[in-house]
């Protein structure tokens, strides 16, 4: 399998495993080489400025993280659980009403412990962006957390009370 | 209901995205908290399971939003310039809440911070400061 099929499967993984994006309908258009172009649809429902019918700043926000992760997949040979530590968003102005909104981010640098990425996302031309985001995300960052960690509290928060969270 | 309630309670009912997430918001005196329900939709990473971090953003903005529209009538909505987001710790499958603090609410620009948590108010799970572009109206 080559790293650019891989990055796909993850890319369908994410997209399609992650309730947030699938209830946005975030799409893949392109991956690989530490770079991850998404598309989110426009609709009525992710509208922030119901005056303008403008999308939701939040909604770029969730795109730009969920694109970022990907070229942060698409830049690593093998698989690991990533996070998101800071994401950086300006917004340059507003995406144009019943336009799809685009995210285009890569992944320029990446250490042991950190990635950094930039992204863009746009509504015609990248050139002219919506919105423009710098994020930093940890490597590794579910190590020896098991499926279902988060039901119980976390550490730190168990120490405290003395509760063992069962 | 005080004009600070009818002026939040319409922006929020009025924002589609705002419904779809499931946002509300609590006024006690001049002190807002928001709350985000937690809710399968929401989620990032199923595995753990982890609210997405996009979503922790948006609750963010919108609670700095619901903030600044409680301060003062605007002319219209508040325009985002900038956000920076730091993310503390995971999203539990819980209710998440969050506080904004006005730094400045000047004739064009408004300076906020947002923290956001879950069981324990000491232990934010991620915080926002933001750049908005107001119009508070002039009366």
């Amino acid at each position: 399998m080559s790293d650019n099929e891989q990055s796909r499967m993850i890319a369908t993984a994410m997209n399609e495993g992650s309730p947030q994006a699938k209830a946005l309908g975030f799409t893949t258009l392109e991956i690989g080489d530490s770079v991850a172009i998404l598309k989110v649809p426009y609709r009525p429902e992710i509208i922030g400025d119901p005056e303008t019918g403008v999308i939701a700043g939040g909604v770029v926000t969730t795109l730009l993280d969920h694109a970022s992760g990907q070229a942060v997949h698409a830049s690593m040979e093998t698989w690991t659980s990533i996070a998101t530590l800071d994401l950086r968003i300006d917004y340059m102005r507003a995406a144009e009403p019943g336009l799809d909104v685009l995210a285009r981010a890569h992944c320029y640098k990446l250490t042991r412990s950190v990635a950094f990425v930039r992204a863009v996302a746009y509504d015609r031309d990248p050139e002219d962006p919506v919105a423009t985001a710098q994020a930093t995300f940890m490597l590794d960052s579910s190590a020896g957390k098991k499926p279902g960690a988060n039901f119980k509290p976390p550490r730190e928060q168990r120490a405290k009370t003395g509760s063992t969270g069962q | 209901m005080s004009d600070a309630d009818t002026r939040l309670v319409s922006m929020l009912d009025a924002i589609p995205y705002a419904r779809f997430l499931g946002v509300k918001a609590e006024l006690a005196g001049d002190e807002m908290t928001a709350m985000l329900p937690f809710a399968q939709h929401i989620v990032g990473n199923p595995m753990l399971p982890a609210i997405h971090g996009g979503v922790l953003g948006a609750f963010m903005e919108m609670t700095a939003l619901a903030q600044l529209s409680v301060a003062a009538p605007m002319k219209r909505q508040p325009r985002t310039i900038d956000v920076s987001i730091e993310y503390l710790r995971s999203g539990r499958p819980l209710t998440t809440y969050a506080r904004a603090s006005i730094k400045k609410l000047g004739r064009r620009i408004a300076n906020v911070h947002v923290e956001a948590w879950q069981e324990t108010r000491s232990a934010p799970i991620a915080t926002m400061r933001g750049l908005f572009l107001v119009a508070p109206s002039e009366d």
